[in-house]
């Protein structure tokens, strides 16, 4: 298996503190990459540093062979790396047309066939044209959250980085976004890097999951040793433990 | 369950209407039931009217909107046709809440130790010294290792598990009768919810309160609560035993316990809510 995204020791600092420290992974093309950890523990810090929204100090990045340093990015880079936000309330531009939010990249990346792809994706994303005149603030959380998934899949990337895609819906439009989102991996052959503090979201979508602490990963397992308790980490298993809810005790 | 003989808390066909330009919007539409000194778990998704039916027992409904029912009483007094002013002396008191996010609910400019003494003072003659001391024991009740400390800091000093912890402190160092918490822990990492609650927990068992729990998480409320009401679209289509929850009879309510992904079950695609035009009726 080829490595689509390459990290090695990445460090970001925010002024004295530390993030991200010395965090390494290698993730194939085509798989679905987990995840986890509380506030605070350099997940999404992570996937920032790897989108260039913010620089990472130390470390190297390689997407597809390629290395990146810092925050710079080419167009390129974004031609294969999208990421869609956990915030759909706060992640679309207010005063513009769903039109206008899935325009922009398409204009950006230089597409000349804008109406059909507009239009293909919102199908894809199963909300059809009738939204596309709309603007965000009609939009129900959940067709939001859709409206992101489209507009970051409108570039034909393979690498969609998901940032708690849908820790701000309902349980019921959670399951609705997480089927979409693995179609559209399965049609489109992506590969997912998803964070989440959900340890049962996790595990449902990925193959592989890291835990994170404190900026640090704690552990890599394979989505098989969550059911099986195969893993080794205390703070892991405190995970597991708080993802089965509530016992009085 | 037993029930006691008179109910702490009586709805019945409560409903909630909020005049908007384009004709009345019904939040709660005809939401009856009593509660004991029980824990009462109501769910649904967002626009349910679960908040809305809480924030009405509470008296914290927006003033344009409008609130009829055949009866909500608190004991033997109507919350419906009692004076303001009495309202506010149940409502800290007798009644108290527990809001979503400390971030946003606690007073910025005031140090939680502040806020504590405040609630007290404002219920009872009390001397500062005096709240002081109940405000720092209420601190500790709540598993505050340094009661001191947090006493004299201001809510972004505080982690968000620290702060809800302070809000439960300051809702309960009153000693209502009935607790209403509203999403108590969606807004704090894992690990935390669980110490949350469980200082919840105790805290209401200990003190024998009434307690409604409003969450969007079927599966949390039922370990939680004796029995469960599932909202939808203003209405309650089931009640329940939490500990019946496998029974539930209502396609939404087995719905929203199928649909959450778990670890070890591997179904893809996801089961979806089919959602009936009748469910709304």
């Amino acid at each position: 298996m080829t490595s689509a995204l390459s990290i090695r020791d990445m460090v970001v600092t925010y002024d004295e503190f530390a993030a991200l420290d010395h965090v390494s992974f290698d993730i194939g093309t085509g798989e679905s990459f987990g995840i986890v950890g509380e506030s605070g523990s350099g997940k999404s810090t992570l996937l920032r540093a790897v989108s260039g929204l913010v620089s990472f100090e130390q470390g190297t990045l390689s997407v597809n062979g390629r290395p990146y340093s810092g925050r710079k990015r080419d167009k390129e880079f974004y031609r294969t790396v999208q990421m869609v936000f956990q915030d759909p309330y706060g992640s679309l531009h207010p005063r513009q047309t769903v039109d206008r939010l899935l325009l922009e990249p398409l204009v950006i990346h230089g597409f000349t066939d804008i109406e059909t792809r507009i239009n293909r994706a919102l199908d894809e994303v199963g909300l059809g044209t009738g939204f596309r005149f709309r603007y965000s603030h009609q939009l129900s959380g959940g067709q939001r959250q859709r409206i992101a998934i489209a507009r970051a899949l409108i570039v034909e990337p393979k690498i969609l980085l998901l940032d708690e895609p849908t820790s701000a819906l309902d349980a019921s439009i959670q399951a609705e976004i997480l089927n979409l989102l693995e179609q559209a991996r399965r049609d489109r052959n992506l590969t997912f890097v998803m964070v989440s503090h959900d340890l049962g979201v996790i595990s449902h979508m990925c193959e592989r999951l890291a835990v994170m602490k404190t900026g640090k990963v704690v552990e890599t397992v394979p989505r098989k040793a969550l059911e099986n308790r195969e893993f080794s980490a205390e703070y892991t298993r405190q995970l597991l433990v708080a993802s089965e809810g509530f016992r009085r005790g | 369950m037993t029930m006691p003989a008179k109910p702490l808390l009586t709805v019945e066909d409560l409903r909630v209407t909020f005049p908007t330009r384009t004709g009345d919007v019904q939040a709660v539409r005809g939401v009856s039931f009593a509660l004991g000194r029980e824990r009462l778990g109501i769910v649904g998704e967002s626009g349910s009217g679960k908040s809305q039916t809480g924030r009405a027992i509470m008296g914290l409904t927006p003033g344009h909107a409008k609130i009829t029912a055949r009866k909500l009483a608190f004991g033997d007094r109507d919350l419906l046709t009692m004076p303001a002013r009495e309202r506010r002396h149940l409502r800290g008191k007798q009644v108290a809440m527990i809001l979503q996010d400390p971030k946003y609910s606690l007073n910025p400019v005031m140090t939680i130790g502040r806020q504590i003494v405040e609630t007290l003072k404002t219920h009872e003659r009390i001397s500062t010294s005096a709240a002081k001391a109940r405000a720092l024991a209420m601190l500790e009740a709540v598993q505050i290792s340094d009661p001191e400390r947090v006493f004299s800091l201001y809510p972004h000093e505080v982690s968000g598990g620290m702060g809800q912890r302070a809000m439960i402190a300051m809702m309960l160092v009153c000693g209502p009768e009935l607790l209403i918490a509203d999403e108590p822990t969606s807004a704090l990492d894992v690990t935390v919810q669980l110490e949350v609650l469980d200082i919840l927990d105790k805290l209401v068992a200990d003190r024998g309160m009434g307690l409604i729990f409003i969450s969007h998480d079927l599966r949390l409320v039922s370990s939680f609560c004796d029995r469960v009401i599932v909202m939808y679209a203003g209405r309650i289509v089931e009640e329940l035993p939490a500990a019946n929850l496998a029974d539930a009879q209502h396609p939404y309510t087995r719905g929203l316990l199928n649909c959450l992904p778990t670890i070890g079950s591997d179904r893809h695609p996801l089961p979806v809510l089919d959602r009936k035009p009748e469910w709304a009726l």
